[in-house]
């Protein structure tokens, strides 16, 4: 089981995530954004949260058009797993790999705290862990996590089951109260609130841990 | 030749920056301001001369990095 974390100039959840990966029992390279490959033989990239850039331009959107980002795209099209946590999820929904776009939240405020989120989907390797409509707590920590869609890519969100994550109370105006989405084939997700910083009992609620033990046991079984 | 980018949300997608912008400008007293949409100027300084070319090279430049075409649209304005 092989994890890539991507890591970027502003990247600050990079070694979190790749702790979370490693404590499931993931072997872990870390790639720097203007290498043009990933590693042989990933099963699943991870692209971290902070502030990619800067957050210049937009949130993740030079990020999105990085050299690494086309080998990101390549695996996801090869049918490889990814994970988008915070600005991870801004960069994939700029490369196109996830649907909609974040904008500013609805209160204008940067938010940063445990947010009670509902599990709206157990089907997925990332979510197997959980039940559907258990409530989980992960923590939030960003300014632009206001999930945004026209209503036909909302209904056919929702019709495919590809909500992941539901904040339990709306936190920053998302439509529908996304807080996490899947692919098409449910092997890629995005998520803005950080199930990696809550994957270790010894610093507090660890419900992100049944995620990174979900996509493991995937992966020994395929 | 230079170029001026505005990028703007599409009508329809809310702008709470913009809101935000509406509610301090009716608290400062300012009447009658019905609504605020924000957006942005990018200035590009170009070698090409063929106007022609320049406004497709910055169409899509914007189609590929500039605007976020989900959510923005944008307008070209060549100098």
């Amino acid at each position: 089981m092989k994890a890539a974390v991507l890591v970027f100039p502003g990247s600050n959840c990079d070694r979190d995530l790749a702790v979370a990966f490693r404590n499931a029992g993931f072997q872990v390279d870390m790639v720097w954004h203007k290498d043009s490959d990933l590693p042989a033989n990933v099963d699943i990239v991870g692209v971290p949260g902070g502030f990619s850039f800067g957050d210049y331009l937009r949130c993740g959107a030079i990020a999105a058009r990085s050299p690494i980002t086309s080998a990101l795209r390549s695996h996801v099209e090869r049918g490889g797993y990814a994970i988008g946590i915070c600005n991870g999820f801004q960069v994939l929904l700029e490369t196109g790999l996830l649907p909609g776009a974040l904008m500013r939240n609805a209160g204008l405020k940067f938010i940063c705290k445990p947010v009670v989120l509902d599990v709206a989907t157990a089907d997925s390797d990332f979510t197997r862990g959980y039940k559907l409509g258990q409530t989980v707590t992960f923590p939030v920590a960003h300014h632009d996590g206001n999930y945004t869609t026209d209503e036909a890519t909302l209904a056919r969100l929702k019709g495919e089951d590809r909500v992941a994550f539901r904040y339990a109370q709306d936190v920053n105006g998302s439509v529908d109260r996304i807080a996490g989405i899947l692919s098409e084939n449910r092997r890629v997700l995005g998520l803005m609130p950080h199930p990696e910083r809550a994957a270790d009992p010894a610093l507090g609620p660890a419900d992100g841990r049944a995620l990174f033990a979900a996509l493991a046991a995937t992966r020994v079984a395929a | 030749m230079k170029a001026r980018v505005h990028i703007m949300l599409k009508t329809g997608v809310l702008d709470p920056q913009g809101e935000a912008v509406r509610h301090a400008l009716g608290t400062l007293g300012f009447e009658g301001v019905t609504g605020v949409r924000q957006g942005k100027v990018i200035e590009l300084d170009l070698a090409e001369t063929d106007r022609a070319k320049a406004g497709a090279d910055v169409a899509r430049m914007c189609e590929t990095l500039l605007a976020n075409t989900v959510i923005e649209q944008y307008d070209v304005e060549l100098l």
